[in-house]
C-alpha cells in the first residue's frame, strides 16, 4: 500500500502532535460530522463501510452502534485498550504514535450514538502510553475539539482515560465494564448486552482502539472509499502484529483478503533462525494453531474460518520446527490459568488441572495416559464456561493435539520431559506460585 | 492521609465519574496509595473505602484481583520481565536466567538492600521487541545482558 490509513506515524513524522495531525486532515471528519451530519448519518456511513470490530470478534461496528436505543440517557462509549493477548501489540503503537486518530474515532462514535462521555480503558501496564494519550486529549480540549458546545453546536463531549491494573480478562467487554465501575473484572451474564445495559447499567458501545481509528477516514472519505480495500465480506485494512521466529517482527497494515499467510511471513522477513516455520498462532494464545501446510490461506475472516482457525485480533506468533508443541501448549495454558478470573468452575479448575497434567509431562513423569487425560480435561471446559476466556484456554490443547499429536507421542516415547531446561522452568513457576499464594515453609513443611 | 496530601488530584479523579458512582475511583485511588506507600497498606485501603463509600473488603478484593497492586512491601524498583510464549521464542527465558544470576535472587524476590524486585509476568504487549521488561512504569526493549547490566547500574544509583 502506498500510504497507511492507521499506522500513519510511518508516513508522517510526529503525527502524534496535534499541529501535525491537523495539517494532515486531522479532526476534519470530526468537524464535518458535528457541523454537517446527523448522528444517524455517521452510523450509516460506518455501517456501509462494512468495518468490522478489530478486537477479535469481527462484529460490524456500525451495526453495533445502531443497537443503542435513542430514548435512554445517558449513554456511554468505552474504548477497549486492554490489549493483553500474548502476541498483540497493535493498539500500543496506535495510542502511542497516532493518538489523535483514536481520540477522533472515539469522538465520532460518541456523536453517532448520542453519548456525551467516553472512557478509554487502558491496561494498567500502559501507564506511559496512557500519559501520552492524556496529553493528546488535553491538547484537543485546549484546541476546542473536546468539551462543551463543540463548533458552536449544542453537542458536548468529555473523554477520560481509565487505567486497569493487570488482568487479561478485562479485555472481555463486560469484565472491562465491571472494572471501570471499580470492581474485580469478572464478566457479566449476557443478555442484557452492553447496548442495552452497559456501563452504570446504561446503553454503551464498547469498541477496540483499532476499530475506532478506522472511523475518521471513513467518515471523511465515505464508505465506498474504504471498500476499495479488502474483500466484500471483510472490507478495509487491518493491523497484523507479527512476532515469534521472524526476522522483522512488528505491526503490518494490510488490506484484508489480499495476501496469504505465507506472504505475511515473507513480509516479516521469513524465519529468524533459518529453520523452517512449523506453525503459526494467528490470534495469539487463544487461537487455533495453523500448521505450515495451510499457509496458502488468505488473510480475511472467511478464509481463516475455512481452514479451521480465526482472524481474531491478528496476533501472529510464528514458530519454527525447534518448538515442541507440548511445551508451547503448556506455556499457553499457564497463561490462561493465571488469567482465569475464577468466576466459573470449568475455567478456574479446568485450567488448573490441565496445567498440572502438562507440568507432569514436562517433569518427565508423564505417560501416554496423561496425554489422553488432557483431552478429557479439555472436554470438561469446552462449551461450559461463562465467558470466552475458558473457551480460549482450550484452543491450545485442542489444536496442538489435532495438528501435532506426534509431538505428544514423541515427547513420551523419546522421554523429552525432565530436561534441565524444563525442570528449571517448572521450578521458577512453582516458586512464583508459592510466593503469590502466600505459602510459607515452616520446618520444611509448606503451610498456607 | 491521602485525602489531605492529594486533595486536588483526588477531586480530579472523582470528577471523571458520575457523582453517584464514586466506586469507579477505587483503582485510580489505589494507584495514588501505591505511589505514596510503595504498596496498598491496610490503612490506605480503609481510607479509599471511606472515600468511595464502599466496604474495606471490597477495596481489598480489588487489590487481590489485579496483579499490579502489591499487598506487601516490594523493592523501590520492580523489574517485570515478560516470559510468555512470544517473548520466550525470542530468548526471554535465557534472559530471565541472566537477570536472576546478575541480581543474585530468584524471580519473585527482592535484593537484600530492598532496591530491586525481580518478577516474571504475563504478556506486556511488546512481543515484537523481546526480551523486554517493565521497570515500574517504563518499558525497556530489545534487551541483552549488556543492556541489563547498565540498567541495573542506573537503578542501584537511584
Amino acid at each position: 500500500m502506498e500510504k497507511h490509513i492507521l499506522l500513519r506515524d510511518l508516513d508522517v513524522p510526529n503525527i502524534r502532535d496535534l499541529a501535525v495531525y491537523s495539517q494532515h486532515e486531522g479532526y476534519a471528519a470530526w468537524k464535518k460530522a458535528v457541523t454537517g451530519m446527523k448522528p444517524d448519518e455517521v452510523i450509516t456511513v460506518v455501517k456501509d463501510s462494512g468495518l468490522r470490530g478489530r478486537g477479535g470478534a469481527g462484529f460490524p461496528a456500525g451495526v453495533k452502534w445502531s443497537f443503542i436505543p435513542k430514548d435512554v440517557f445517558p449513554k456511554y462509549v468505552t474504548v477497549n485498550c486492554d490489549e493483553s493477548e500474548p502476541g498483540t501489540f497493535k493498539d500500543h503503537q496506535l495510542i502511542r504514535h497516532n493518538p489523535h486518530q483514536v481520540i477522533e474515532g472515539t469522538a465520532l462514535c460518541a456523536y453517532a450514538i448520542g453519548a456525551n462521555v467516553a472512557y478509554i480503558y487502558c491496561r494498567g501496564e500502559f501507564r506511559e502510553p496512557a500519559r501520552e494519550l492524556q496529553k493528546a486529549i488535553d491538547d484537543a480540549y485546549a484546541a476546542g475539539l473536546l468539551g462543551k458546545n463543540l463548533f458552536g453546536s449544542n453537542y458536548s463531549l468529555d473523554i477520560y482515560v481509565h487505567l486497569g491494573a493487570g488482568a487479561y480478562i478485562c479485555g472481555e467487554e463486560s469484565a472491562l465494564l465491571e472494572s471501570l465501575e471499580g470492581k474485580i473484572g469478572q464478566p457479566r451474564l449476557k443478555p442484557p448486552f452492553p447496548a442495552v445495559s452497559g456501563l452504570y447499567s446504561k446503553p454503551t458501545v464498547i469498541n477496540n482502539v483499532e476499530t475506532l481509528a478506522n472511523v475518521p477516514p471513513i467518515v471523511l472519505n465515505g464508505a465506498a472509499w474504504y471498500k476499495q480495500w479488502g474483500t466484500e465480506k471483510s472490507p478495509g485494512v487491518k493491523l497484523f502484529s507479527v512476532c515469534g521466529h521472524v526476522k522483522n517482527p512488528g505491526n503490518y497494515e494490510l488490506p484484508l483478503g489480499k495476501y496469504s499467510i505465507q506472504e505475511l511471513l515473507e513480509m516479516a522477513g521469513g524465519s529468524m533462525t533459518g529453520r523452517p516455520i512449523k506453525a503459526v498462532l494467528p490470534a495469539g494464545s487463544s487461537s487455533p494453531i495453523i500448521p505450515a501446510s495451510n499457509f496458502h490461506a488468505k488473510l480475511d475472516y472467511e478464509a481463516m474460518a475455512a481452514i479451521g482457525s480465526v482472524l481474531g485480533s491478528c496476533s501472529w506468533i510464528f514458530m519454527d520446527d525447534s518448538v515442541d508443541m507440548v511445551w508451547a501448549a503448556r506455556k499457553m495454558i499457564r497463561f490462561f490459568k493465571h488469567e482465569s478470573c475464577g468466576k466459573c468452575t470449568p475455567c478456574r479448575e479446568g485450567t488448573h488441572w490441565a496445567l498440572s497434567v502438562y507440568d507432569k509431562l514436562l517433569s518427565g513423569k508423564g505417560t501416554i495416559e496423561d496425554v489422553n487425560l488432557i483431552g478429557e480435561v479439555n472436554k470438561q471446559i469446552i462449551g461450559k464456561c461463562f465467558c470466552p476466556l475458558g473457551e480460549f484456554a482450550t484452543s491450545s490443547m485442542t489444536f496442538t493435539l489435532k495438528h501435532f499429536k506426534q509431538d505428544y507421542v514423541d515427547f513420551i516415547d523419546q522421554k523429552k520431559g525432565g530436561s534441565d531446561v524444563y525442570l528449571k522452568e517448572l521450578a521458577r513457576d512453582h516458586h512464583l506460585h508459592e510466593l503469590h499464594s502466600g505459602v510459607v515453609s515452616v520446618n520444611g513443611i509448606k503451610v498456607h | 492521609m491521602l485525602k489531605d496530601k492529594y486533595k486536588d488530584r483526588i477531586a480530579a479523579i472523582f470528577a471523571k465519574y458520575p457523582p453517584e458512582r464514586k466506586r469507579s475511583a477505587v483503582m485510580p485511588l489505589l494507584d495514588i496509595a501505591q505511589e505514596e506507600y510503595g504498596y496498598c497498606t491496610e490503612e490506605a485501603m480503609r481510607e479509599i473505602a471511606e472515600l468511595c463509600g464502599i466496604d474495606p473488603t471490597e477495596v481489598k478484593s480489588v487489590v487481590g484481583f489485579y496483579t499490579m497492586y502489591y499487598e506487601k512491601k516490594v523493592g523501590k524498583y520492580v523489574i517485570d520481565v515478560c516470559d510468555d510464549l512470544p517473548c520466550v521464542l525470542r530468548g526471554a527465558d535465557k534472559f530471565v536466567n541472566y537477570c536472576e544470576q546478575k541480581l543474585g535472587i530468584k524471580a519473585g524476590e527482592t535484593t537484600p538492600d530492598g532496591k530491586i524486585t525481580l518478577n516474571v509476568v504475563m504478556c506486556l504487549a511488546a512481543c515484537d521487541r523481546a526480551p523486554m521488561c517493565q521497570v515500574n512504569t517504563a518499558y525497556h526493549y530489545d534487551l541483552t545482558p549488556d543492556k541489563f547490566d547498565k540498567l541495573v547500574t542506573e537503578l542501584k544509583k537511584g
